[in-house]
């Protein structure tokens, strides 16, 4: 086990995230010389995708299907470059001069890097619905990742509900493992498939067409699928029930555990602090960072690969992470052989031919990204849409000055489940779009530290002196 | 609210809230929590509403419990150990836990 005594004050690249994106960044890296660290916060290598990859007591391959196993090579060329790969590390800090504050098992470190990559992935889209604060209700990542890392699958009555490609791979996955799935509560709207038809031809020239196909028949052979257009989560002290509206006739089912899920979207918490200058993608619904051809952002020697640089699915993001380190490794080491990266752009923009479609046919209904008036909106602090519309009303212009009258952004979280409905929530309500309502301005720590952690921190002679007399 | 798949054994012992349940070695406080049908990891510091974990990928926050005498750790990140403490916490924090 690394410790953060062991590391070194600075090194070329530091990657944050040990996901496809950084595991393939920081083994191309390590390989071609340059001293590399890789930083995840998670007990073990693999982002959420390969979660537990290295780990897993799931010994059927079948279950999780062979994409998933491909992120053992990822894991183990990384292992084998030569780069530190240090894992239960919470990168808390990251300044414009590439200063990276650290924690590993309650210590804290400063580095310094030349260069950095953010690799820190997306998260699932916040999906406020009525109840979903109960216990029992839950991600479909999370039970993602019960599955993968910890070989637990829901128990009693289950339901999924939402729409995009993750909620059908984990329906086949948790039928593959012997789990039973009630029914799934399909929130696409029809009329995405009209939309999503100029995009059809990219797509079936792209990996996902046959997958997605096969994965649908797998999944609707067990499973009943019911078109819904409302969603709620009722519950005295857990889930009990979830009511739903079926093509306008009232529904409702005893429920144990609810699994939700519209999509992905960039964790844009690290960049945003460090100063990334970041826009609103309408066909994503989303904010992202902006990026040159080699992922590089605003601020200089911060470069940002995988879904957190806007969302394109996990064999995209190695391949981003490569172009990533390929420029760190032109910028810090020129005289180094890296591959010729005209062939993994190409690669990449194969793995990114399906996104058109996927995003179309899987945009979420506006009913499930602004929600009624007593859904709570941000979790943390239990506010609710209404709070947020009627400060809106008033004159409330966005997202920052909204923390300063209800908290809203200001719990645990720091906004990751509810900046992107507080934007949109108050660009409707100011008829006016999300990119001039702008996100929550984020701030060191993004994940919390303690002041033990902090006053771990080594102290220089001159820093001592300018404080003690 | 989980159960285990046959292919996992129990491993190691925990204390949550008092009462000795078993993990697997592997599992995160978070999971040994689900696997033991412990329904809410805490309550809220505004209302008091019961939470259970949401994310289970460090985004969320909704596992926040006590560890060992540290309060407000993300029991989805921090994997077991034999002998553990784990609390669930109950509203706002008080000093110094």
């Amino acid at each position: 086990m690394t410790e953060a005594s062991d590391l070194a004050s600075a090194y070329d690249l530091v990657v944050i995230g040990g996901g496809p994106a950084g595991l393939a960044a920081a083994a191309l890296a390590a390989r071609a010389g340059v001293s590399t660290v890789l930083f995840d916060e998670n007990p073990g290598v693999g982002g959420q995708i390969y979660r537990g990859i290295t780990s897993t007591p799931l010994k059927k391959r079948a279950v999780l299907g062979e994409d998933y196993w491909a992120g053992a090579e990822l894991a183990a060329e990384a292992k084998a470059s030569g780069a530190l790969i240090v894992t239960g590390a919470t990168v808390w800090s990251l300044d414009p001069t590439r200063q990276v504050g650290v924690s590993i098992a309650g210590k804290a470190r400063m580095i310094e890097a030349r260069r950095v990559i953010i690799a820190t992935g997306s998260l699932e889209r916040p999906f406020p619905i009525p109840g979903w604060t109960l216990p029992g209700v839950m991600t479909a990542g999370a039970a993602q990742t019960a599955l993968k890392a910890h070989g637990l699958v829901p128990n009693g009555r289950v339901l999924l509900a939402g729409c995009g490609p993750l909620l059908w791979l984990l329906a086949a996955q948790m039928l593959r493992a012997g789990a039973r799935i009630e029914a799934i509560l399909d929130t696409t709207l029809r009329a995405n498939w009209l939309r999503a038809v100029p995009h059809l031809p990219d797509f079936l020239l792209s990996p996902y067409w046959s997958k997605g196909l096969a994965l649908l028949r797998e999944v609707r052979a067990k499973v009943p699928v019911i078109p819904i257009e409302r969603l709620s989560a009722r519950g005295e002290g857990k889930l009990q029930q979830v009511d739903y509206v079926s093509r306008g006739k009232d529904s409702r089912r005893q429920a144990d555990v609810l699994l939700l899920h519209q999509g992905v979207v960039p964790n844009v918490n690290l960049a945003n602090a460090a100063g990334v200058a970041h826009r609103w993608n309408e066909r994503q619904i989303c904010f992202e960072p902006v990026l040159d051809v080699d992922f590089g952002s605003s601020v200089p020697g911060i470069a940002i690969a995988g879904d957190g640089a806007g969302i394109a699915g996990g064999t995209a993001a190695a391949e981003r992470g490569r172009i990533a380190a390929i420029a760190a490794v032109r910028a810090l080491k020129p005289s180094a052989s890296v591959p010729d990266p005209q062939s993994v752009r190409q690669k990449l923009q194969r793995e990114e031919l399906g996104r058109g479609f996927l995003d179309t046919l899987y945009r979420p209904a506006d009913a499930f990204r602004l929600p009624e008036d007593e859904t709570i909106a941000c979790r943390c602090e239990e506010v609710t849409a209404k709070q947020i519309r009627d400060m809106a009303a008033i004159g409330c212009e966005g997202p920052n000055q909204m923390k300063a009258f209800l908290r809203c952004g200001m719990g645990p979280c720091q906004g990751r489940l509810c900046g992107l409905t507080v934007t949109e929530l108050i660009a409707a309500s100011r008829h006016t779009r999300p990119a001039d309502v702008g996100y929550y301005r984020l701030r060191p720590p993004v994940k919390p530290i303690t002041l033990a952690e902090l006053a771990s921190l080594p102290i220089s002679e001159a820093e001592r002196k300018a404080v003690e007399r | 609210m989980f159960k285990r798949l046959g292919d996992t054994a129990d491993t190691l012992t925990i204390e949550i809230d008092g009462k000795s349940v078993r993990a697997r070695s592997g599992d995160t406080v978070a999971a040994a929590m689900l696997a033991n049908g412990i329904d809410h990891c805490r309550t809220t510091p505004v209302t008091g509403a019961p939470r259970a974990p949401y994310c289970l990928m460090g985004v969320c926050f909704e596992c926040l419990v006590m560890i060992d005498g540290v309060g407000s750790r993300q029991g989805c990140l921090v994997p077991v150990r034999d002998g553990m403490r784990v609390e669930t916490q109950q509203g706002k924090r008080e000093a110094g836990r």
